[in-house]
């Protein structure tokens, strides 16, 4: 009896500073966060009940409908095409040739670099003047409409001048941030790679015998086996894109061109930090939440019948 | 044959960025806008690192970069110290301890993951607001002391996964829960601890956007911040000073990933896989 209480004596006492700052650090503020998204609310003055006009008001906030839009049109190319090369990525890492410690090593090495550091290089490496990027593309044009005009056909001008402003050209600068999320697709890599070592090699071999080759084998074998972990690792991109900020944010001020990068977060911390409409940064923020929410639903409502958990 | 061209190639693409950076930084300004692009500088202008610490010290636009490095290392101690202190305690009262309500809230804990972090900024900053804390360090590193949801559900697994005979033996000896906790399971939870540890680290070293909540003057900035200001400093961007100073905000991941790779990489499938 009283091993058993001081058990739970001892136990309450460890948890203790969780259930302190749970409730401190996240219960409170969340109770908090709802009732502000209710109210009008700057630094100084205490906030002042308005009911439901904040969520009126983005409504007709036509900028939270392009950050909304620009966000999404960020997130699902990068979704799709991070999911499909990181796959593809971990199939060649998995292959069993000499040196993959290397190869491993290099195709991670990204991932690490932190995201003020790779908005750096990147803006370095997608400068219209002198970035790396434009000088190789010009080489290849020009090695283009030298072909062209060997076979006398007049080369076109966008060919000539084949290099985009990128970042600064609201054409070019969505597609160059996909880009830079796939350089860093590094960590999802790393899970897929973990996941097709634990792919059964009997069911593999099986597979074999039946004469199947590498597409019959991967689509019906490795697929189906990893399909858990495509989905966990689909919905935690799909959480990380919606809420991209620190790149987006030193790259492109006020999503500069032409709002063309304008994200929901950094929308979101502007109104909050810069115009100090706190009550209207809460409600963006339950927003997203029901957005994250709602997609996270579907996406494993879709998922129910595709992926396969095991005989267990 | 083929698989080690593509695996070649794309490592190529996957470095060039890297060593096209730590070029940049090695050459004089001019030498950074020649076509074709120069790889290897003649001349490697090493005085460019140093240059990067004490960027325009003497001139407009001060950026203490030694200073941010100090900050930096400081406020990864903090959290660190915290982080792994705190949740190794609490998930072990999670894993290994009976008390009431015990399995409903670690269910709550598990279902605080969901809450995205933008719903909490506002409330956050304006507790910290009404404490007093903004301007300094505390909020980036005071609730890192009260343990977070996922490594609790990290460590947990961990704990849970160790014998309880060995508990058993010990409290027959007359141990107490702390002793347990400290003597034996501890020891034996180090990879994970590890892994808690180096995570935690990774995520204050590369945080901007705390940072850029929280601290006012200019003095107490992370380099995360410090970084930024050589782009927006004096109109044309000094790239090969840029770059430098990119390379030593990347360069001690690197150097930590080539000493801990195992444990990196255990860490990543185990954060990705379990969850």
């Amino acid at each position: 009896m009283s091993v058993r209480k001081s058990e739970a004596r001892a136990g309450v006492l460890f948890a203790s500073p969780w259930l302190l700052g749970f409730l401190v650090f996240l219960a409170a503020p969340l109770v908090a966060s709802v009732y502000y998204s209710f109210c009008e609310f700057s630094v100084l003055k205490p906030p002042i009940f308005i009911g439901l006009d904040n969520y009126r008001d983005m409504i007709h906030d036509p900028i939270l409908w392009t950050t909304l839009y620009n966000t999404a049109y960020f997130t699902i190319p990068a979704l799709f095409f991070g999911t499909f090369a990181s796959i593809a990525m971990a199939l060649l890492l998995n292959a069993k040739v000499k040196g993959q410690a290397f190869y491993r090593t290099f195709f991670y090495l990204p991932s690490l670099v932190p995201p003020v550091a790779s908005a750096m290089l990147w803006m370095w490496m997608f400068n219209g003047e002198n970035g790396l990027i434009n000088i190789a593309l010009a080489k290849l044009g020009g090695w283009a409409c030298w072909v062209l005009e060997l076979v006398h056909i007049k080369p076109p001008t966008w060919l000539v001048d084949i290099g985009p402003a990128w970042l600064s050209d609201p054409l070019w600068s969505k597609p160059a941030l996909i880009l830079m999320s796939l350089w860093g697709a590094g960590n999802a890599m790393v899970i897929y790679l973990a996941s097709l070592q634990d792919v059964p090699t009997e069911l593999v071999e099986a597979c074999e015998l039946d004469g199947a080759n590498f597409w019959g084998k991967l689509w019906n074998v490795t697929i189906p086996m990893i399909s858990p972990v495509i989905l966990f690792n689909s919905i935690m991109l799909l959480i990380g894109s919606l809420q991209k900020f620190t790149d987006v944010y030193i790259l492109f001020p006020q999503g500069a061109p032409a709002q063309s990068t304008y994200f929901y977060i950094p929308y979101l911390f502007d109104n909050a930090f810069v115009y100090h409409k706190f009550g209207y940064a809460c409600a963006m923020g339950w927003f997203l939440f029901v957005i994250i929410l709602v997609l996270t639903l579907v996406t494993l409502k879709i998922s129910e019948k595709r992926v396969y958990y095991g005989g267990d | 044959m083929g698989i080690h061209v593509v695996l070649v190639a794309l490592s190529i693409v996957f470095l060039i960025p890297l060593v096209w950076m730590i070029s940049t930084s090695l050459k004089p300004i001019e030498l950074t806008m020649t076509k074709p692009p120069v790889w290897i500088p003649p001349h490697a202008l090493w005085h460019n690192y140093p240059d990067a610490f004490n960027y325009g010290s003497s001139k407009l636009g001060y950026i203490p970069f030694l200073l941010y490095s100090r900050n930096t290392i400081l406020l990864c101690i903090l959290v660190v110290t915290g982080t792994v202190a705190s949740n190794a305690v609490v998930a072990y009262s999670f894993a290994r301890l009976r008390w009431p309500g015990r399995d409903l809230a670690f269910a709550v804990t598990l279902a605080t993951m969901m809450v995205p972090f933008p719903v909490l900024m506002v409330p956050l900053f304006t507790l910290f607001t009404h404490l007093g804390w903004v301007g300094s360090y505390k909020p980036l590193w005071v609730p890192a002391w009260f343990g977070a949801a996922f490594n609790i559900f990290l460590l947990r697994q961990f704990f849970k996964s160790l014998p309880f005979e060995l508990s058993e033996a010990a409290k027959i000896d007359g141990c107490s829960e702390w002793q347990i906790f400290v003597d034996i399971i501890l020891p034996l939870a180090k990879p994970a601890l590890a892994v808690v540890a180096l995570f935690s680290f990774l995520g204050t070293w590369n945080d901007f956007l705390g940072p850029l909540i929280y601290l006012m003057d200019q003095k107490s900035f992370t380099l995360s911040q410090g970084l930024q200001f050589y782009q927006s400093q004096a109109g044309g961007t000094q790239w090969n000073l840029l770059m430098a100073a990119s390379t030593i905000v990347i360069a001690p991941i690197i150097v930590l990933f080539f000493f801990t790779q195992r444990l990196f990489i255990q860490g990543i499938a185990l954060t990705g896989l379990k969850g």
